[in-house]
């Protein structure tokens, strides 16, 4: 980028630029795709809590497998779905770590949903991020428990029939009837307002875990535009129009000290 | 008036066009230009009008894009 800089004329100051904890490399993510957006807020909150020596992250299976590589952070790569088995074991054997899972609907809701709710409900000590798009973007756009009724994918191309393969999984509202967790939230990051406010959950979410409270979950609401076959900016708003309809956003859970 | 600025990375822009379409004033479009992976990245076609508030660079998925603001004389660089 310092070439890139050369060019700026003077008197002119950087007010946005790329976080510390991002690497250089290029995300393998389509276009418009919102896995990127959510990373780079995760970026900004390890820099902007200092954490980025002792944060390890957790990678998933899905579109996000690479994550490892997007971050200046240590990370390990789960099993499909086991992110948070892993996220358990590396916090309960080094406290010190901060351990965060970031997970798509596949991987948390479907395979891993066992694993995800008695991590929740042993209220361990690490953050999960969740990126809910509704379908399985890596294996090529099929149902995923998130996808909306009627929503057509690859495996349900008339759309969802909920009387076959049952209702969207809202986990966040499940895990909010739980002892364990502390913090719940549900978000988006469709505009610039909403991208600030997930932002703030984050922290939050990362905070909470610093100061030793236990199981934080963000789950964010985004978009596949690849294979919901759109546009990114109609992608963008079936994420208002639509999704947000079924996953309404806010605070579920916020169990204050 | 606040005056701003973007430089958008042409290798990490894979013209989505979310940045374009959120703008509040206008300042960005496609280039017509493509880069080594085949995308027409977005660029500045009304420079003038750029006030630095970065609501592109928040919404930039590839997170391609810097943004820098005129400082009025004496001021601090706030990144
Ligand atoms: C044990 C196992 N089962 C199935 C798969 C195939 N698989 C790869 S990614 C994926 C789901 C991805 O969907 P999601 O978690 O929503 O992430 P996205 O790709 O949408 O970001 C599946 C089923 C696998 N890799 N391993």
């Amino acid at each position: 980028m310092s070439q890139l800089s050369t060019q700026i004329p003077e008197g002119y100051v950087k007010v946005f630029s790329r976080p510390r904890s991002l690497s250089d490399a290029k995300y393998t993510y389509c276009p418009g795709c919102h896995h990127g957006i959510i990373g780079r807020l995760i970026a900004e909150a390890i820099d902007e809590l200092g954490i980025q020596e002792r944060a390890v992250g957790v990678a998933p299976v899905g579109c996000a497998v690479f994550l490892f590589r997007f971050y200046n952070v240590d990370f390990v790569q789960a099993a499909h779905g086991r992110a948070c088995a892993v996220a358990t074991g590396l916090k309960r054997a080094s406290p010190n770590l901060i351990v965060f899972t970031y997970q798509g609907d596949g991987d948390l809701a479907a395979i891993g949903t066992a694993e995800t709710v008695h991590a929740a409900n042993r209220g361990e000590n690490f953050t999960v991020i969740f990126v809910n798009n509704q379908i399985y973007g890596m294996t090529g756009g099929e149902m995923a428990p998130t996808t909306l009724p009627g929503q057509r994918t690859v495996t349900c191309p008339e759309g969802r029939d909920v009387k076959l393969t049952g209702h969207p999984l809202k986990v966040s509202e499940m895990l909010a009837q739980l002892d364990g967790p502390v913090y719940i939230t549900r978000q988006a990051v469709y505009d610039a307002r909403h991208i600030q406010m997930a932002k703030k959950a984050i922290l939050k979410a990362f905070r909470n875990q610093a100061e030793g409270k236990g199981f934080s979950l963000v789950e964010i609401v985004a978009d596949c535009p690849t294979n919901f076959q759109m546009s990114p900016v109609e992608a963008n708003r079936w994420v208002v129009e639509k999704a947000l309809q079924y996953f309404p956003l806010g605070d579920l859970k916020v169990k204050e000290d | 008036m606040l005056k701003g600025l973007v430089v958008i990375d042409r290798e990490r822009c894979k013209g989505c066009g979310l940045c374009i379409e959120s703008c509040p004033f206008g300042v960005l479009g496609f280039s017509g230009e493509y880069n080594s992976s085949g995308y027409n990245v977005a660029t500045m076609v009304q420079p003038e009008k750029c006030t630095g508030c970065a609501i592109c660079a928040q919404g930039c998925p590839d997170v391609a894009i810097e943004v820098y603001r005129l400082q009025p004389q004496g001021a601090k660089e706030a990144a």
